[in-house]
């Protein structure tokens, strides 16, 4: 009697607790489709209202006034691509080197920790005050907008991340590497830059890479520092325009043809940096 | 020979023993003395020029903002009046609008992140787990500017036609939740934003309790399987005790990404510096977006002044959150180090 009594309450507890279970795991594979629903979804009006504004136009003619029948993007993406090449020639090397500062040098030393701790912070500061820092330090006293400006934003941007995959790389590089190039008496430098940056290099190659898509579809750097031009202009002492810049001022006025052209803008940068993010991903696991 | 190496102590010595009797050989060329201090040297140069961003980025926004500093002080950030043409300036509208719409975005966000994360860790089959991930990871890849024209365009009308105004309908009359839903149904406005602030920073907080999922010993969670735990036991009682201190670490990321948004804000929210009225669905402003939007035609003077007031106590409040984030997630590795 007091067996059954006991085995039914425990079944019954056993039932509650299968039911908490089901219902956890089923409200956990709905979160998943609720993230993947988002994505779907965005990347779905992209492409319907992207390719409804593209045309060969887009690529070859500059910024139209309102209202206008013709017109492009081509001065804005030339821009982009030019500041955003530039950025990230400049970025890099610093990056890298700070990577290797801190996975090579400063393991243990306060600087290598400070550098660490700050470096992650900037990774996910806000990009808006990055802008208003450079217009500070750069535009306040030069008392022009310009490109050159806007290049120096999105590389203060580039820096924190290829310093984070760099030295996430480098410290997987196992030390018997190390031990054995030490061993054959080479030079630390030499040690780094041929032997350990060598074996990290898809990795910290990928880390370029992600940072190019970062700094492809910023625009709040770019808003008060290169500024925007309806011109083609290749002149980096003057205000240059960018794809984002030109679509936050398209996408926000009320005349159909710019829109039609931010749509198809935004089309552009969304393909780039996933392209961008796949490319890297897939170098980075033939690799390992 | 092999048998003097072990005998020398000092393994310096022997380098240079055997540089000594190879010199014939050897290019001497190749040994470049300062070759090394120069590196390193670089390295280092590379490692203070971040330190120095970060100096130089607080100090030029205390320099910049120092004018509204010394006309306001800390009252700025209490003071809701935000009026260029008198000349007056305070920043409550903006700080008001930035947490607020953090606070929605994290109140939708941490339980789908949960839920994704769990999903990853627990309950996708091994083959499904890495595409999962990577659609997961490319939703933090898009970039802001696109989710802003998006949910400007797209997706504000069908929030106003689809839930502001059955809410009003059903809620309108009543005296708290209606002034919660009035408004215009333009679909604009705090709760617009707030949603799509949610959906952009889900990616990242996932990703980030994903991998801090993973870093939960097997042992421990095979210890509760083999004692008869649901899969909902083990991460509800074993994974996310063990993990505690990431997953708030992973939190206060996606927090710090959020308050510090930009574009996707500035689309949606509606760029309206008056705190009138408690509604979801009435235009309001950001910290962020008032500096997308008025900064490049700021008169120089108070007005800049005042907005670079602004950039600087938004770069305080994500410094201090993101620092948080960032201690809670090392104290993870290091127990990891620890228990392992």
């Amino acid at each position: 009697m007091s067996f059954a009594t006991l085995s039914a309450a425990k079944m019954a507890q056993h039932r509650h607790r299968k039911r908490i279970n089901v219902l956890a795991l089923v409200l956990s594979l709905s979160a998943m489709a609720f993230g993947l629903f988002w994505l779907a979804w965005i990347l779905f009006e992209t492409l319907r209202l992207g390719l409804g504004g593209m045309a060969l136009a887009v690529f070859t003619e500059m910024t139209p006034p309102p209202l206008a029948s013709t017109g492009g993007l081509a001065n804005a993406i030339f821009g982009s691509m030019l500041m955003v090449s530039l950025a990230t020639a400049l970025g890099t090397p610093i990056g890298v080197m700070a990577g290797v500062y801190l996975a090579e040098y400063g393991q243990t030393t306060w600087l290598g920790r400070v550098t660490q701790f700050i470096s992650d912070i900037l990774l996910s500061a806000p990009s808006i005050v990055i802008g208003l820092f450079v217009y500070s330090a750069v535009v306040a006293h030069l008392r022009s907008y310009s490109a050159f400006a806007g290049i120096l934003a999105l590389a203060l941007i580039v820096i924190p991340v290829v310093i984070r995959t760099t030295e996430n790389m480098l410290s997987l590089i196992p030390n018997a590497l190390r031990e054995a190039a030490y061993a054959l008496g080479t030079p630390k430098w030499k040690v780094i830059s041929s032997v350990t940056l060598k074996a990290a290099r898809a990795g910290v190659i990928t880390g370029i890479l992600l940072a190019l898509a970062r700094i492809a579809g910023e625009t709040a750097p770019l808003l008060f520092t290169a500024l925007s031009n309806q011109f083609w202009s290749a002149d980096l002492s003057g205000p240059m325009a960018s794809l984002p810049v030109t679509i936050f001022k398209f996408a926000m006025s009320p005349y159909e043809n710019w829109r039609d052209l931010a749509w198809a803008g935004v089309l552009i940068i969304t393909m780039g940096v996933l392209a961008l993010n796949i490319l890297a991903r897939v170098l980075f696991r033939n690799k390992y | 020979m092999a048998a003097t190496l072990p005998a020398n102590p000092f393994p310096k010595d022997n380098k240079m023993e055997i540089a000594a009797q190879g010199g014939g050989q050897t290019p001497r060329k190749r040994v470049l003395p300062w070759a090394d201090a120069a590196f390193s040297f670089l390295a280092h140069l590379a490692a203070w020029v971040t330190l120095a961003l970060l100096a130089g980025i607080i100090i030029s926004l205390v320099i910049g903002a120092w004018p509204a500093i010394m006309e306001y002080g800390l009252s700025f950030l209490w003071r809701s009046e935000w009026d260029p043409v008198e000349n007056k300036y305070g920043g409550l509208v903006m700080i008001y609008g930035t947490l607020a719409t953090s606070f929605i975005a994290l109140l939708i966000a941490v339980p789908v992140s949960f839920g994704i994360a769990l999903f990853l860790t627990e309950l996708a089959p091994g083959w499904l787990r890495r595409p999962l991930g990577v659609a997961i990871e490319l939703l933090a890849a898009v970039p802001s500017i696109v989710y802003g024209m998006w949910g400007l365009l797209v997706f504000g009308p069908i929030l106003a036609t689809f839930v502001q105004q059955p809410l009003q309908g059903l809620v309108g009359d009543l005296p708290v939740l209606g002034a919660l839903v009035s408004g215009a149904p333009v679909g604009i406005g705090i709760l617009s934003a707030g949603i799509i602030l949610a959906i952009m920073v889900i990616p990242f907080i996932a990703s980030v309790m994903r991998d801090v999922f993973e870093t939960t010993p097997a042992l421990l969670k095979e210890s509760a399987y083999g004692l008869g735990s649901t899969t909902w036991e083990v991460v509800w009682k074993v994974v996310l005790p063990y993990t505690k201190s990431g997953v708030i670490g992973a939190i206060m990321l996606g927090l710090g990404r959020a308050l510090g948004e930009t574009m996707a804000v500035t689309f949606v929210i509606g760029n309206f510096n008056q705190l009138n009225s408690l509604s979801l669905f009435e235009a309001a402003n950001s910290i962020t977006s008032a500096l997308a939007n008025e900064f490049a035609e700021a008169s120089p003077g108070l007005h800049q002044a005042s907005l670079i007031y602004l950039g600087l106590v938004l770069f305080f409040i994500t410094f201090c959150v993101l620092a948080l984030s960032k201690l809670l997630l090392s104290r993870l590795k290091r127990n990891e180090g620890s228990r392992t």
